[in-house]
């Protein structure tokens, strides 16, 4: 065998795959729980992994997988993929035509399971529908339209309408992340 | 008709706009949520996993 070992990079996906975590559970220790069984199970699999294709759509696969697979056996959430009972909660922020962060933060958190899933794969990290249907195990119709829905959902929540600029500044990435969930206690 | 149309696209280019500006935000905050410090719990278990694996 030759070139790398796809183990050795492993260390190098685990800030994404935390963030991930984050974004899914919404809880940073169940966060770190679910990135710990995602580790070992993709250990274990590794004779699985194409070698040349995507570690980090990988491991996302694996994390999500084992989330969801960990969320149906607890069923400790009502299943409700257009986040509906959310709505409910929601409290609009009053912005002058510039997003705060933290706002959109908020409003991100109060999205379903699926449609943060979504939203991470194709709008945070880039991957093409085609791919993150793969990692969803949907087909590539349904992850866009489900793209569509959660970003029109987001717009909803910010209280966004067309032509408004949406765009939070870049200079409050970086300092005071409120980053994608609410921060342990 | 041609009015209906251009309304239309005129829609499309401005749902397209704040498509790329939501999708860019999402960029900003993953990227802020990013910790680069990788916790202690996590070098000890790839250590582990390296270690078990070496002996096999």
């Amino acid at each position: 065998m030759t070139g790398p070992d796809p183990r050795d990079e492993l260390a190098t996906h685990i800030p994404a795959l935390r963030a991930f975590a984050i974004s899914l559970t919404r809880n940073v220790t169940e966060a770190d729980d679910l990135v710990q069984e995602a580790i070992l199970k993709a250990w274990g699999n590794f004779d699985k992994f194409l070698l040349g294709t995507d570690l980090r759509a990988w491991l996302f696969t694996i994390l999500r997988n084992t989330f969801y697979s960990a969320r149906r056996k607890t069923r400790r959430e009502v299943a409700d993929p257009d986040g509906l009972h959310a709505a409910q909660l929601v409290t609009q922020p009053a912005h002058d035509g510039r997003l705060a962060m933290a706002d959109f933060t908020r409003a991100f958190d109060q999205l379903s399971p699926e449609h943060r899933e979504v939203l991470i794969l194709v709008g945070a990290n880039g991957y093409s529908y085609e791919e993150a249907a793969q990692m969803m195990g949907v087909a590539t119709g349904t992850a866009k339209s489900r793209a569509n829905r959660a970003r029109a959902r987001l717009c909803e929540l910010l209280g966004l309408a067309e032509g408004e600029t949406v765009l939070i500044p870049s200079s409050s990435s970086g300092a005071a992340a409120p980053g994608m969930g609410p921060q342990a206690a | 008709m041609a009015e209906d149309k251009s309304t239309q696209k005129g829609r499309d280019a401005t749902a397209e706009g704040l498509r790329r500006d939501i999708d860019e935000n999402l960029k900003r905050v993953f990227e802020a949520s990013l910790d680069p410090e990788i916790p202690d719990r996590f070098k000890d278990l790839l250590a582990q996993l390296k270690a078990r694996g070496g002996t096999r």
